[in-house]
């Protein structure tokens, strides 16, 4: 069924469609409209899921982990200082394996207030050892929550499905509402290996020790170390388990793409722009713009960013002459984290193959600063004319 | 051998005894009971065990007579402080020899 | 009103293991175990870092036969109430949700988390053991530290200010049911939480927990001082249902008696106390007998 919604109700349908158990909100723009239609979907009757309005951000997380692990399906959402307020829950979300799914209706953090969007809420949690996941358009936003229920119960590792307070959140696009019945084919019921149960008792999370420990049936068992390294192993792994959930929604939906990156226009370019989320749409109108002139140039949305695809980000710039990276974030005393990445994997990849593009970081939009689509144009030719710089450059700064 | 086949991918504890070791091994006095004056021995009928209540280690049974658990006895001393009629005192471990310093007291 | 239970009525099913990681002597263990008890194998109980994350066990061993989510210090509340709404959720009901959790991880760092589940009325049963300090990490002061204690950040001078009431705050709620109970006293904590299990909404309970390495006395006396506590006027037990207050076991026969034991008793008992000056114990002593004479009032 097509639909004209904004971004957070497109997200509350795909929580609804997934037949979510239990969900804890605490309220805050711009995630605020996605948890009250969640809680007028429950008060309705039209969703059978417990809804607990907690009195914090930790809490709306510790409800969530608690559910999960008593073995429901869960849901949170939130914006900005909520998620950093979460951060200890973030951690132990992770850590204790559960497939949590969080939307992250990116806005900028304090100090000082700032309530408009960018990305450096989400971007700082980045090393927490959960799946990162940029939306671009609303369509995007619905699927990616149903798919993110589908990865995040297979690897049993929690998923933040991101995209752009305002510009998504709150504006109206037309979408596809999936079908309950396909949700369903594609969506199994949670049955998680353990759920809390006095017929078979456990302690989860206890103390766990520097070294191994045989256990009360005289087998040896991890120690703190071997359970930090599987969820890095299993983190990498799930780049394949991503793969698969693609083709399987594509299978049963009819709608697939490639599951890290979203490509426009890069078959033959020469330049690359890239980004995170609804940026990269914008940046469609300046590449036009470039490419009537003659320039080849192109954009690479990172879609999936942790784990992050550095075989696919690699072979997608491999050869290029410049890549430019977009950034609504950073990590403070260096520059943004995106960057940072993708040079990471160009070296990891490339190195001495001659095939290295030159990249320039561009810090753009922090705290709903306007951005003007002509400047995205200059910022594109001047790096395309050869204008790299090692520090990255602020655009649209009125310093 | 590693932990590569452990069943668990987290940190899943299952319940058994003795998590902190023999902690008997902890004590610096061991409890003895003098059966003539504990008053369950003394009545041959279930009664008082208050020393079974305060237990903080689930050591002593609540049995006639009561025996105390010394693999894990700390040795606290509660038992001995508690029960009305000094039935059980607290003797230096230093007294008893190496072999029986585990084993079961009656 | 049922009978209430004896030392010989006591179910003889344990639900902790021996040989923890619990110092000798331990109050908690007491209050853990027969508060175990009370509350039976349909349990799910809640921890976050405390003296019992220690008692509970290390990965992989739990010294626990009851299942138990370890959750973060500010989270205990919150998570017992995911617990009970995934239960609800899936028809589970009859499993009880108990969270333990000490004195700092319930009226300092946690106490937002309880309010708020207190508010909403989510229905389990929130067990505060006070050993009336950061024991865990070491003895340093909380809010529920009695004026007077030396601790490892109140070193010299001991804690300049009173102890916080935390029952009195979680009365504030209008709960179904709030009890202050002992570790000397686990037959009276028995019979309270059988009495509470089936009301409504949140239940809470604290606990006084006498702890030697904290308190400063020899591990055998550990029931004698908290029971000093109690016949002193100090630390009152009592219950208040659905709003209703009433002492309890030996504080209800205070109440009979009219008489109480010198606080001065209770304080020399244990090093924490030894910078008290007489003063101050007589500043103390004039406190408890006016809250007793309230008592008295009441009760005439």
């Amino acid at each position: 069924m097509h639909m004209i919604e904004n971004g957070n109700v497109a997200a509350a349908l795909g929580v609804r469609r997934c037949r979510v158990n239990v969900i804890a909100a605490y309220p805050i723009t711009p995630q605020t409209p996605l948890t009250e239609r969640l809680s007028e979907y429950v008060e309705a009757g039209e969703m059978k899921a417990e809804y607990i309005p907690v009195e914090s951000e930790h809490s709306a997380l510790a409800v969530c982990i608690a559910a999960s692990s008593a073995g429901s399906r869960v849901f949170t959402a939130t914006s900005a200082n909520g998620l950093l307020y979460m951060h200890e829950q973030v951690q132990w979300a992770s850590g204790a394996r559960l497939p949590i799914v969080m939307c992250v209706v990116n806005r900028a953090v304090g100090a000082p207030w700032n309530v408009w969007n960018d990305q450096q809420d989400s971007i700082s949690q980045r090393d927490t050892g959960w799946i990162q996941i940029y939306c671009s358009d609303h369509q995007q936003i619905i699927d990616t929550v149903i798919k993110a229920y589908w990865i995040a119960e297979k690897v049993s590792i929690p998923i933040m499905v991101c995209y752009d307070g305002y510009i998504l959140s709150h504006t109206y696009m037309p979408f596809d509402l999936p079908d309950q019945d396909k949700v369903d084919a594609f969506l199994p019921p949670f049955k998680p290996d353990y759920a809390l149960n006095p017929d078979e008792p456990a302690s989860l999370n206890t103390v766990t020790l520097p070294d191994v420990r045989v256990d009360v049936r005289g087998e040896l068992a991890h120690g703190y170390m071997e359970i930090r390294y599987l969820l890095q192993e299993e983190l990498r792994k799930t780049l394949a388990v991503a793969a698969e959930a693609e083709k399987r929604f594509g299978d049963i939906f009819g709608r697939e793409g490639d599951p890290y990156l979203e490509s426009y226009r890069t078959s033959d370019a020469d330049y690359i722009a890239v980004g995170l989320g609804s940026l990269t749409y914008q940046l469609r109108v300046s590449v036009d713009a470039l490419r009537k002139e003659g320039i080849k140039v192109g954009i690479l949305g990172v879609r999936f960013y942790r784990p992050f695809p550095d075989e696919a980000v690699a072979s997608a710039l491999k050869g290029k002459k410049a890549v430019i990276v977009f950034e609504k974030a950073l990590s403070y005393g260096y520059e943004g984290a995106l960057a940072s990445d993708l040079k990471s994997a160009l070296y990891e990849h490339l190195a001495g193959t001659g095939a290295l593009p030159a990249v320039q970081n561009y810090i753009l939009g922090i705290g709903g600063r306007e951005i003007h689509t002509d400047h995205l144009t200059q910022a594109l030719r001047a790096a395309i004319q050869g204008s790299i710089s090692k520090e990255p450059v602020w655009i649209g700064l009125k310093l | 051998m590693g932990t590569r086949k452990y069943r668990r991918k987290t940190s899943h504890s299952e319940h058994g005894p003795g998590d902190g070791g023999r902690t008997g091994s902890w004590r610096v006095e061991r409890p003895v009971l003098n059966e003539s004056l504990c008053i369950p021995c003394k009545r041959n009928k279930e009664a008082c065990f208050i020393c079974w209540l305060f237990c903080p280690e689930i050591v002593i049974s609540r049995t006639i007579p009561p025996t105390i658990n010394l693999e894990y006895c700390k040795g606290c001393g509660i038992c001995a402080e508690e029960c009305p009629t000094r039935a059980i005192t607290m003797a230096d471990e230093a007294d008893f020899s190496h072999e029986d310093k585990d084993s079961s007291c009656t | 009103m049922q009978g209430k239970t004896t030392i010989l009525t006591l179910p003889a099913e344990e639900f902790v293991h021996p040989g923890t990681r619990a110092c000798t002597g331990c109050g908690l263990a007491i209050a853990y175990r027969v508060g175990l008890k009370a509350l039976g194998k349909d349990t799910i109980l809640v921890v976050p870092p405390s003296c019992l994350t220690v008692l509970q066990g290390l990965f992989p061993v739990a010294s626990t036969k009851l299942p138990c989510l370890n959750v973060t210090f500010a989270s205990t509340a919150a998570a017992a109430t995911g617990i009970l709404a995934a239960l609800n959720d899936q028809g589970r009901d009859h499993i009880t949700v108990a969270a333990w959790a000490g004195d700092g991880g319930t009226g300092d760092i946690g106490l937002q988390a309880l309010s708020g589940a207190a508010e909403r009325g989510d229905d389990f049963i929130y067990f505060c053991y006070d050993n009336e300090g950061y024991m865990n990490t070491g003895v340093q002061r909380s809010g529920t530290t009695p004026i007077g204690a030396i601790t490892a950040n109140t070193p010299f001078k001991g804690k300049l200010q009173q102890k916080k009431d935390i029952p009195a705050i979680m009365a504030a709620h209008n709960l179904s049911y709030v009890a202050a109970c002992s570790a000397a006293y686990p037959l009276d904590l028995y019979d309270k939480i059988k009495s509470c299990l089936s009301l409504p909404g949140t239940k809470y309970f604290h606990i006084h927990i006498p702890c030697p390495p904290g308190w400063g006395y020899d591990p055998r006396y550990g029931i004698k001082i908290g029971r000093l506590a109690v016949e002193t006027g100090y630390y009152d037990l009592y219950e208040i249902v659905n709003g209703k207050f009433r002492l309890t076991a030996a504080s209800e026969k205070l109440l009979e008696k009219r008489k109480l034991v010198p606080v001065s008793e209770y304080f020399r008992a244990q090093s924490r106390f030894r910078v008290l000056t007489d003063d101050q114990i007589a500043g103390i002593q004039q406190q408890i007998d006016q809250k007793w004479e309230g008592y008295y009032r009441q009760d005439d």
